[in-house]
């Protein structure tokens, strides 16, 4: 794959088949941590650096450990443990030595191993047959859409609060069309094709 | 005998409406907005979460008393993720035009928080039948959310229903209902729905004064 072929495909991830809004993994935390901008932005971040590091991770295991045994069955429980360590690995590292970084993304990051979006990533990756560098780049971009959307939903729901919708709307059903508004919008991008 | 029997339908009852994981209680809504736009596709997936959840519970519930509560989480996943991986080898043995329907959603099954919900919440504390009968009910309950979802968006999206043509020529479907937003929005409403219901429910319970618990077995 070229350098303008990742490019290409970072782009195709973080808008024409955005993760929420196209493919649907990561809609939990979408719709369940999007309440301010400020810890949106947060969960975000989290997710990003999680799914680039978990995007090399279990391509090395994949190709280096479970291909060359014949084991690829097993894909789902090994990438499922690894993103697993890697979270907590993660949260130990960042608690040592950048107290700084943790207290920012500290209570998301445990959120992180049930995130579909990040173990969706790994097997698309797999699914793709994408090199270790376009599966890293493809990570990464995949993060940085859901950070995009989750951002922007979460400026949405902050202006919902001041709405006064009927009784039974009240609550989740709001956020939800809100949701489906937005991926109306996101569903534009779908006509842009290279 | 009898009172269990009777514990069991209180059990199917609360998993398929009172506390229905999608409608009432909003988990694993990834696969419900994604795997509904057909009816087939839904009940499919209904399947094996169904599968996928009575397996877990069943040994989750036998193991409890031998899985350390500080890795109680790592170990759930491990024996949930078991399951699905044999479900998804079973399914695009058997039944492989599902299988690339519902594509990376069977996998993902294992990070559906609905059954590791159930796990935590049920099977780590209750024996193995009682375990069993939870999962098979929170597993009907989210069919049926599924389903209905399904319905909505495959009888206005593509005017069929499990792949049978419902109207004449002349009809055409709206397609938002099976873009990713008609998802979003079909939910929406589905949701409000439950709500007005949940809400006319306590209005009548407060000006009657009733009972609750009785309102509830009638």
């Amino acid at each position: 794959m070229s350098f303008t072929d990742v490019l290409l495909l970072m782009f195709g991830a973080v808008l024409v088949e955005n993760f929420i809004f196209s493919k649907f993994y990561g809609c939990c935390p979408f719709l369940g941590v999007s309440e301010k901008p400020a810890t949106a932005l947060g969960m975000g971040m989290a997710v990003t650096f999680v799914m680039t590091i978990s995007s090399a991770a279990t391509w090395a295991v994949y190709y280096l450990i479970l291909e060359p045994l014949g084991l690829q069955y097993l894909k789902t429980i090994a990438f499922i443990l690894i993103i697993a360590a890697l979270v907590q690995l993660i949260e130990m590292f960042l608690r040592r030595f950048v107290p700084a970084l943790y207290a920012a993304l500290g209570i998301y990051l445990p959120l992180i191993t049930t995130n579909c979006a990040v173990l969706g990533a790994a097997l698309v990756n797999i699914q793709k047959g994408y090199g270790f560098g376009a599966s890293v780049a493809y990570g990464f971009a995949a993060a940085l859409g859901f950070t995009l959307a989750i951002v922007i939903f979460a400026g949405v729901r902050v202006r919902l609060q001041f709405a006064d919708p009927p009784r039974a709307f009240r609550g989740f059903p709001l956020t939800l069309i809100a949701a489906g508004l937005l991926a109306m919008a996101f569903s534009g991008f779908a006509g842009i094709r290279f | 005998m009898k009172e269990k029997l009777k514990g069991c339908l209180r059990q199917l009852g609360e998993g398929l409406f009172s506390n229905n994981p999608v409608l009432i209680q909003l988990l694993g809504l990834c696969p419900t907005l994604a795997v509904t736009t057909s009816v087939n596709n839904a009940v499919g997936m209904g399947l094996a979460a169904t599968a996928v959840l009575i397996c877990s519970n069943l040994f989750i519930s036998l193991l409890r008393r031998f899985i350390p509560r500080q890795v109680r989480i790592a170990a759930y996943i491990v024996i949930i993720s078991g399951f699905v991986t044999s479900v998804e080898l079973l399914m695009k043995a058997y039944f492989p035009a599902l299988d690339r329907a519902l594509g990376l959603f069977i996998p993902l099954i294992v990070v559906n928080c609905i059954i590791l919900a159930r796990a935590e919440a049920f099977a780590s504390k209750n024996g193995p039948l009682a375990s069993v009968v939870d999962g098979l009910a929170t597993g009907l309950g989210f069919m049926l959310a599924l389903v209905l979802i399904a319905s909505v968006r495959e009888i206005l999206g593509a005017g069929t229903f499990w792949g049978m043509p419902l109207f004449g020529e002349g009809f055409k479907p709206a397609i938002i209902f099976l873009l990713p937003s008609g998802a979003f929005l079909t939910l929406g409403f589905l949701i409000a729905g439950v709500q007005k219901i949940c809400n006319i429910r306590d209005d009548r319970r407060k000006l009657e004064g009733t009972d609750p618990e009785k309102e509830e077995l009638a």
